[in-house]
Order: structure tokens, then C-alpha cells, then sequence
């Protein structure tokens, strides 16, 4: 049992992705000599070579092409895109070609792919460098869409995703890179399915459904909360492709009330799908409409404008309470 | 591969694509993207290929390289036919990536392959074709800087067939020179007569000796010309004239191979493309299509729970 931020977790899941598979690849811009601008791949070029982990010139488009062309060749790619603002222009080879080669191909060219993309915002960061792309992902027959909320999540999710099979794109809250949390990586992993929830803090009064960053403002959320008496439960639904409905439905039926936070815009984010799916599941045993808690429909804000953007504590209280005193007309 | 056998190729490539275009014309296949024209550039870079280690990655007019690469040509042609987006022959077996219609859009799997196989050490070679109205795309510019940089074995193959649909190269390649590129990237660049099999065919083997021996990337423009028009539903008449038509015709790749071959070896390749004709088209008729059932069969290694339940669905309405 050691501690270890989420930045520390990715790279040591890294380091044992390569041990365990010699076909496993990593690169990026600034990846190797330097270690990735936050240092997620510190060390590993030193490890393991310069054929295992390189830089590449500085284009997504060409970065997420190679990708493609390696997992031809019967490597297992991971390639990183420095920031999530910066894939949008690689968006055509992640569209067009990672997520449909082994559809085209009829399974002879599978695209075992794992796209690091550091993610959301909450660090003051330039323009472009805060995005929240789960939505559009999410939205790509083909390509599975993971982010992990903790350490040892991120070890053991990051795990995973590189052994997948199919091609993942695994966002990584960059605001949570520094938060630490002990745990042994050498356990015999937790290993839950692909496409599996986890609840982080078992509730009764309603479900709040969070990934990524927005998973640990949930519990803070949760905490004050419980001093009023109200039992919120967590649910972090790790995988935002495939979305574990099942899980969802299961939590909500309990507590028959949900709000769902996210840091992308509200307009046809993946809240509406988590909303839709829980109103499917749920319909007769809620006792509320499913709340949302969102960034705007506005582009991503300058840091000093960032807190009012992201879902705060206050406003998710306040969809609680929504939730918790909604009577049927 | 002398002139009689790269003739033969050729002229399977042409016959082929008369009869596709027939079979468009016919009702039997939705819409098809002639090659006529481009047959030496084709089949001649095709040829300078060892079919066991390298491997090609082609645009939606390369029938040649098909025809070339040895693939099953029902299964590429399933494509074209709107049976299945790739076609249904086996890629990794047959050296040849699916086409697809993004212009440029494969260029760049060309560099990560090559970098596979320089790390595997295998000496395999990959080539990529594109053509001048590729030659635009941003991709194009990534992929020939990566394998600069990288050095790999990487032969950027562009067919400047004249015309990116309605848009002349001169409007669409500023310079003048896809192959003139080359030098920004440090690499070797070479301009090609595309109509002439053998030329291709000798530009393209030093082109790929070069890669495999370590020496990176090239890039070679086939200066070649579209005879037919860009798709079955374009009409050329609209944009460029019939002299020029004419006056290209005259430059007409097999023509041009026939011409310096005996004329029992002329028809001796006459009646083998007939025989292939006779089978590809056999073999598309009696093609059918693929069961529902597999529109959810590959889009992930195993489906998901949502895409089995998604089936389900289709399986309901389907059965009633």
C-alpha cells in the first residue's frame, strides 16, 4: 500500500502496460524526453526506450493517423494528445477511421487504441485547454469513453483500457492529477466490467451521477449534505461509453431521485443520455424529474470566470433540494 | 514482372472497370469511380510490391492496385456494389487497407504502418496513393513530415491524374509539383511519366529499395490522366474540354503497352481479361447481400450490452 497522485497512478500503469506487453507503445507530443507536460510519462523513454516511447512532431491529426497504421501492424498504441482542445483536429481520424477500421474491415483490423486525452477544466488554463468532449466521443459507434475520478481508479481503468481490444478514449481530469490516495496496485485488481459503475458512497434520499473530476465534488457534496440528514448516494459512472444502465437503474430505483453533474455544456450533453436512460429504467419509481448540473451552453470561460462556469457545490445542493421538495402537480 | 504480364494487369484493370461501370449503368451497382487512364500508374507501382512484407494503401480509384496486389476482386467490388464499406476481402492477408472515400485520409496509416515495421524489423515497405486533389490536405503534409522525421519506409504514391473532380491541378497545387514537395522534407521526389508501366514500375522499385535499405521515404507524382469521368454520376463535359480528352486518349496507358507487344500476346490478354470479366461479374450477381444481423457484428471486438440490446430491437421489427 503506497500513496500516489492520479499523475503518478497513470504513469505507473503505463510502466506496467509496457512491462506486461511488448507490443504496448506510447507517444505523443512531449512525451518522452520530457515526460508529457504533466509528466504522466515521466521516465518511461528512459525505461524502455526510445522505440517504446517517443515524441512525435506536433500534429494530432498525424499523431491519431499513426495510431491507426501501428495497430495495423499489429502494435497496441497509446498515443497522448496534450490537451483535449487540441483533438479536435485529429476528431476526423478518431471519427473516420479509428472508430469504424475494425467495422470496415469485418474484425481482420482491430483498433486496439487507447487515446490518453487530459481533460475538463478547474487549473486556469489558456483558451482550448479545457474541454469537456465526452458528449461527442460518447457519440461515435465503435469507440468506448472512460474517465476515472481517483488514483487508483486511474491505475487500474488506465489498465484496462489498454488491454482492451477495441479503442478507448480515456479522459483524465486534469484538475484531480495532483490528489493522492494509497492503495496497491500489485493487488489483485478490483476488476470490474467494461462499461460498470461504481458507487462511491452509498446513499438513500438521491443519486448523485458524476465521472471524472465532478466525482469528488459530489462527495464533498455528500458530506454536507449528511450534516443536514440527508443520505446522498455517489455514483461514479466511470464509463461514459458503454454507460452502465443498469447500474444507473439500479441505484436510482433505490433512491428515486437523481441529479446528474457534469462540466460540459448542458445542451445535448451526456446528462440528456444518463437523464434519458434513468427516465426509461426509473419512470414509475421516481419521485422527480432527473436534475441536471452543468457547465453553460457558452464556450469554456477564462480562468478567472471558471468557478462560475463548473458546477459548484452550492448549485448541486440546490438541485438536491430541487429533487428532494418536488411534488407532483 | 516484364511488359507482357504488367499489360495483362492492366488490361483485367481496364475490362473491370468496363464492366463495373456496365454493371452501374445496369442498376447492379449504386455508383463507381472509374480508373480508366490510371492503369500504368496502378498496376506499375503496384508491381515493384513484394506481396509477403509490404503493404498498400490505396484510394477509392485504384482497381489497379487490386488487381495487381492479387485480391479478390468480387470482394473489393463489394464496396462499390453498397454491400459492405471496405469490401469483403481479408485486408491483413491481402496487403491492401479498405479504401475509403475521406481524400487523404489513409495517408497518414501508411506512416504508423511503416513505423511498425521498422520496428519489427521485417523490411516491409508501405505505399500510399493519393491524388493531386489529396495532395491539399493537411494529412498529407503530417503524414510525408512523420516519416521524415522518422525516416521510415514510406513511398507516397500520388496519381496527378489532372483533375480533382472539376478543380484543375493548377488551381489545386500551388507550385506545380506534388513531387517538387519532397525537397521541404528533405526527402527524395520524383516526377513520373504514369502512363509509361515501365517507368512506374522502375521509380516505384527504387522508391521502395530505397525504404527498405533505410534510406526513408519518397515521394513520386505519376503524372497521369482521369480518361473516364470522377464518379458514375459526374459529367467532365462540364468542366474541362474534348480535345484535352482527346489528346490524353491518345496517351492511353495499355494502348501504349499493347502497342510494343506481339499481337497473339495482345490477344492472348484479351481473352484471359474476358475469362476474369466473366467470373468477377458471375461472382457480383450471384454476391447477394450481407444478413442484418451483421450491421452490429464488428463495431466492437465483442458488442456491448446496449448494442445487443439495440439488436434485440432491430431482431423485433425484423421478425414481424
Amino acid at each position: 500500500m503506497s500513496e500516489f497522485s492520479l499523475q503518478q497512478a497513470l504513469n505507473l500503469a503505463l510502466r506496467h502496460a509496457c512491462e506486461d506487453d511488448d507490443r504496448v507503445l506510447i507517444f505523443g507530443e512531449d512525451v518522452g524526453r520530457l515526460g508529457g507536460v504533466f509528466r504522466v510519462t515521466d521516465g518511461l523513454q528512459a525505461k524502455f526506450g526510445e522505440q517504446r516511447v517517443f515524441d512525435t512532431p506536433l500534429a494530432e491529426s498525424g499523431i491519431m493517423g499513426m495510431a491507426v497504421g501501428l495497430a495495423m501492424a499489429g502494435w497496441r498504441p497509446v498515443p497522448e494528445i496534450q490537451f483535449d482542445g487540441f483533438s479536435y483536429p485529429a476528431v476526423d481520424q478518431i471519427v473516420n477511421q479509428v472508430a469504424r477500421m475494425h467495422y470496415r474491415s469485418r474484425g481482420t483490423l482491430p483498433m486496439p487504441i487507447t487515446l490518453r486525452l487530459p481533460s475538463f477544466g478547474g487549473i486556469r488554463a489558456p483558451e482550448h485547454h479545457s474541454e469537456s468532449m465526452e458528449a461527442l466521443f460518447a457519440h461515435v459507434p465503435g469507440l468506448k469513453v472512460v474517465s476515472p475520478s481517483s488514483p487508483a481508479e486511474g491505475y487500474h481503468l488506465l489498465r484496462q483500457s489498454i488491454a482492451d481490444p477495441d479503442p478507448v478514449i480515456f479522459m483524465e481530469p486534469k484538475s484531480r492529477y495532483w490528489q493522492r490516495e494509497s492503495f496497491d496496485p500489485d493487488a489483485p485488481a478490483e476488476q470490474l466490467p467494461v462499461g460498470t459503475s461504481r458507487i462511491v458512497r452509498p446513499g438513500k434520499h438521491a443519486t448523485l451521477i458524476a465521472w471524472g473530476a465532478m466525482v469528488s465534488r459530489c462527495l464533498q457534496v455528500a458530506e454536507l449534505a449528511a450534516e443536514d440528514g440527508v443520505e446522498l448516494e455517489v455514483l461514479d459512472l466511470r464509463w461514459l461509453k458503454p454507460i452502465d444502465a443498469d447500474g444507473l437503474a439500479e441505484s436510482v430505483s433505490r433512491t428515486r431521485r437523481a441529479v446528474v453533474v457534469h462540466e460540459a455544456p448542458l445542451t445535448a450533453g451526456l446528462g440528456a443520455e444518463v437523464s434519458t436512460v434513468v427516465t426509461e429504467r426509473c419512470f414509475d419509481t421516481l419521485r422527480a424529474p432527473v436534475q441536471r448540473v452543468t457547465g453553460f451552453d457558452v464556450p469554456y470561460p477564462s480562468g478567472a470566470l471558471e468557478d462560475e462556469y463548473l458546477p459548484s457545490i452550492d448549485r448541486i445542493l440546490t438541485a438536491v433540494q430541487t429533487t428532494l421538495e418536488y411534488r407532483r402537480g | 514482372m516484364d511488359l507482357t504480364e504488367l499489360h495483362r494487369l492492366m488490361l483485367v484493370a481496364r475490362r473491370i472497370d468496363e464492366e463495373a461501370i456496365a454493371l452501374q449503368r445496369q442498376g447492379a451497382l449504386p455508383g463507381y469511380a472509374p480508373t480508366k487512364g490510371q492503369e500504368a500508374a496502378q498496376v506499375g507501382s503496384a508491381a515493384a510490391l513484394e506481396k509477403t512484407r509490404d503493404f498498400a494503401f490505396p484510394n477509392y480509384r485504384d482497381l489497379g492496385v487490386a488487381v495487381a496486389m492479387g485480391v479478390d476482386l468480387v470482394g473489393y467490388l463489394a464496396t462499390h456494389l453498397g454491400t459492405w464499406h471496405g469490401g469483403l476481402y481479408d485486408p491483413a492477408a491481402s496487403r491492401l487497407a479498405p479504401f475509403n472515400a475521406v481524400v487523404g485520409g489513409t495517408v497518414t496509416h501508411a506512416v504508423g504502418w511503416a513505423m511498425g515495421a521498422k520496428l519489427d524489423d521485417t523490411g516491409g515497405v508501405a505505399i500510399t496513393y493519393f491524388g493531386d486533389g489529396a495532395s491539399s490536405q493537411g494529412d498529407v503534409h503530417e503524414a510525408m513530415n512523420f516519416a521524415a522525421v522518422y525516416r521510415l519506409p514510406v513511398v507516397f504514391f500520388c496519381q496527378n491524374n489532372g483533375w480533382a473532380i472539376s478543380v484543375p491541378t493548377e488551381r489545386q497545387v500551388a507550385g506545380g509539383s506534388v513531387a517538387a514537395r519532397a525537397a521541404g522534407y528533405g526527402m527524395e521526389g520524383v516526377q513520373v511519366d504514369g502512363n509509361d508501366v515501365l517507368a512506374v514500375v522502375e521509380a516505384t522499385r527504387e522508391a521502395v529499395e530505397r525504404g527498405r535499405a533505410g534510406g526513408g521515404p519518397t515521394v513520386i507524382e505519376a503524372m497521369t490522366y482521369r480518361m473516364g469521368p470522377h464518379s458514375t454520376s459526374d459529367d467532365p463535359g462540364r468542366y474541362r474540354t474534348l480535345e484535352e480528352e482527346q489528346a490524353w486518349a491518345e496517351k492511353d496507358p495499355v494502348a501504349r503497352a499493347a502497342a510494343q507487344l506481339p499481337p497473339e500476346v495482345v490477344a492472348d490478354a484479351e481473352r484471359h481479361a474476358a475469362e476474369v470479366v466473366r467470373e468477377v461479374r458471375e461472382g457480383v450477381l450471384a454476391l447477394g447481400d450481407r444478413p442484418g444481423e451483421e450491421l452490429f457484428s464488428f463495431v466492437y471486438r465483442e458488442p456491448t450490452k446496449a448494442l445487443l440490446d439495440q439488436q434485440r430491437t432491430w431482431q423485433e421489427s425484423a421478425d414481424v
